[in-house]
């Protein structure tokens, strides 16, 4: 996973709520054994027209933001199902930061581990960088995760939360699955007395 | 078992987190345990290449089961899988099974099905588990009084890995269901009741118990139906308390614990359900004798309306956001505020899925299609959920009710709930479903649902639009 610090970078307004995952990447496209080259089929149903080519009046195939890095969106944002093909699309395209009021819980834990950094803020301050991100270039958000900031293109700078462990894991590109393996002995422990305690559960 | 004076009541869903947390830390994440995961050929393979190129083992092959069910053709078993990227998928997993050593059900197993209806059927979900799949209607196990979830691929390789998954707590929310359903009302009705009432983000950070004499005489199947659609309702798990229905439902199957350990679990199991005086954070009530049959006009699941109604008015809407997101999904459906939704034509009906493909759901559907014809011009698929429902099925006679009606009687897996294998929807072709989303391109691009119980579907399709299952007698 690639390290989180600071992104300057564009914001590509998509003011549309309960934004699922079938939408963000289409069920066809969970054929690949592969995590990468998902970015062309991001949001494949809204971005493309019916002949395949690229419908001009969809916020990412317009200019800048087809270099956006970060997408400002509405609530509920990766409902449905658990495909973690979404964050990889999102990855894949470029994006490295997702500002909405909420998001779905799967999604959530989803992207972190793809080292997309997804901020939630309140509606009111999220209509304003919505607007920020419909001034295109000019108005890039700045996303410090160490001092866990928004800094939006007036210099305003809006705080917001996340959990320390998964602030840690993305400050230092961790591999989850290699940290946990390293307290092999606890998880032994635990089966050892979870195999007296529950012993039908070890067939 | 004697509680110590002063123990705080718990929750079901307490219970069960405590009784798995191998280790806590400072800010509340835990380290929890995974008893057993189901594994499937969508959201696995990049896992099993996880592991492989960092050169892991899985920790325990033995409590995980793997089976294809997204990709596969409902038709002919016989034949190689013509898409060459499902062909891949599928032998992809069954490189993965043999290479790690999981037990896998193969296609022509006649135990082979959709992923969490075979794990019930199997007797591999059992109360007080926690059990994980990387699919979000993993909920479904729920019914069990099983802390069942869906997570994404990097959760699967931690968890085959680790056996372990990082988590913070939920909340606990209990949705009570008082009341006798009436006629024509089931289970389905029930959950999309509640998802329309608490909304598809209602749930978010929560778990829910369903209780309550409505959810108590529900069967283990109907259970199943609400649990698979808490996801709907943007929770992560739903539960119900285990009880003799659950034990009588779980007895002899091929993976339950059998003899002395059946003994020594069902004691257990008994433990489980909330103390007294349990609280929620979140309470909800409905009165299950206030519901209709229900349908969604829209493109969310929260999109829900009695039968006898009419397709909302996006100007009624509570926001701005929301109104646009109305006016939206009635373009994508193609259809007007104010249409009667039973003078809706369908062109499709489709029974099946993880939500209705078990044997009460053919059931219900057979007896509305028994000595019927399904209208013309309508294409009507029966897709079992398991080879042993479609066995079950077969005994009873229950295809041959079905292909007299003109219904196709297929084999086992996912089909039509969603657009990865061959059985999908025509873009602007309209479907009455049984299966748990109708978000746009859901069952293949442009393709238009409306969910529904399986009752329901059968009497959408011999009508050749959507109906009121109460005037079928
Ligand atoms: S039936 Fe549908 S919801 Fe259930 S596992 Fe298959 S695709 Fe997912």
């Amino acid at each position: 996973m690639e390290k989180f610090t600071t992104l300057i970078a564009i914001a590509a307004p998509l003011p549309m709520i309960n934004v699922d995952t079938d939408k963000i990447i289409p069920a066809k496209w969970l054929k690949t054994i592969k995590r990468t080259g998902l970015g062309p089929a991001l949001f494949e149903a809204i971005r493309y027209r019916k002949d395949g080519s690229e419908d001009p009046g969809f916020v990412l195939n317009k200019e800048p933001y087809r270099h956006a890095e970060i997408l400002v969106t509405g609530e509920n944002f990766g409902c449905g199902s658990s495909r973690e093909h979404a964050p990889w699309a999102l990855l894949d395209f470029g994006f490295r930061c997702i500002i909405a009021p909420d998001f779905a819980d799967i999604f959530y834990s989803n992207a972190f581990k793809n080292g997309i950094l997804l901020v939630k803020l309140p509606q009111a301050t999220v209509d304003k960088m919505m607007a920020d991100a419909e001034k295109g270039a000019n108005a890039r958000l700045t996303v410090d995760l160490e001092r866990q900031v928004v800094v939006r293109p007036d210099g305003e700078e809006v705080p917001f939360d996340i959990d320390p462990f998964r602030k840690h894991c993305l400050l230092n590109g961790l591999d989850e699955v290699g940290l946990t393996l390293q307290k092999a002995e606890t998880i032994g422990g635990f089966e050892a007395r979870q195999k007296t305690a529950t012993p039908w559960l070890y067939r | 078992m004697v509680q110590p004076a002063k123990a705080k009541p718990k929750t079901l869903f307490d219970k069960i987190w405590d009784s798995h947390v191998v280790e806590r830390s400072d800010d509340g994440t835990c380290l929890l345990y995974i008893d057993r995961q189901l594994v499937h050929e969508v959201t696995s393979a990049q896992a099993f290449e996880g592991l492989r190129l960092t050169g892991r083992k899985v920790r325990r092959p033995e409590a995980n089961l793997a089976v294809c069910d997204h990709n596969v053709p409902t038709t002919d078993r016989g034949k190689p899988i013509e898409d060459e990227d499902s062909r891949i998928q599928v032998a992809e997993l069954e490189r993965n099974v043999r290479e790690f050593g999981i037990p896998y059900f193969p296609l022509t197993d006649a135990r082979q099905g959709i992923v969490h209806i075979i794990g019930p059927e199997q007797g591999f979900t059992q109360p007080g588990m926690t059990l994980v799949c990387g699919d979000s209607h993993t909920a479904t196990h729920g019914a069990f009084g099983a802390l069942a979830f869906g997570v994404g691929t990097s959760e699967v390789e931690h968890v085959l890995a680790t056996q372990t998954l990082y988590q913070k707590p939920a909340k606990n929310m209990r949705i009570t269901v008082t009341g006798t359903p009436h006629r024509g009302v089931g289970a389905k009705d029930i959950i999309l009741a509640i998802i329309g009432k608490i909304g598809t983000a209602g749930g978010t950070g929560h778990v829910v118990e369903f209780a309550g004499p409505a959810i108590e005489a529900l069967s283990m199947e109907g259970r199943m139906t609400v649990c698979n659609m808490t996801i709907e309702a943007g929770a992560r798990a739903g539960l119900v308390a285990p009880d003799q229905k659950t034990y009588d439902y779980m007895a002899g199957k091929p993976m339950a614990p059998k003899g002395g350990a059946w003994e020594m679990a069902l004691a257990y199991w008994k433990t489980l359900p909330s103390d007294p005086g349990a609280t929620y954070d979140r309470e909800v009530k409905l009165d299950a004798s206030d519901i209709a049959p229900l349908v969604t006009w829209g493109t969310s699941p929260e999109d829900v309306v009695p039968i006898t109604g009419a397709v909302p008015d996006p100007s009624t809407a509570r926001d701005d956001n929301k109104r646009r997101a109305m006016e939206r999904a009635l373009e994508y459906m193609g259809i007007t505020a104010g249409t009667k939704m039973t003078d809706i034509p369908i062109q499709t009906a489709f029974i099946g899925s993880c939500t209705n493909g078990r044997i009460e759901d053919l059931r219900a559907a057979a007896a509305i299609a028994r000595g019927r014809k399904v209208a013309d011009g309508v294409r009507a698929l029966v897709v079992p959920g398991s080879g042993l429902v479609k066995h079950q099925a077969e005994e009873e006679g229950l295809d041959r009710i079905f292909t007299e009606a003109g219904f196709e009687w297929r084999e086992a897996g996912c089909s039509m709930c969603l657009a990865m294998n061959p059985d999908k929807l025509a873009p602007g072709e309209r479907a009455a479903s049984t299966s748990n989303r109708n978000f746009e391109g859901r069952q293949g691009p442009g393709g238009r649902t409306h969910l529904m119980s399986p009752a329901m579907v059968a009497a959408a399709a011999i009508r050749g639009r959507i109906a009121d299952v109460r005037d079928f007698d």
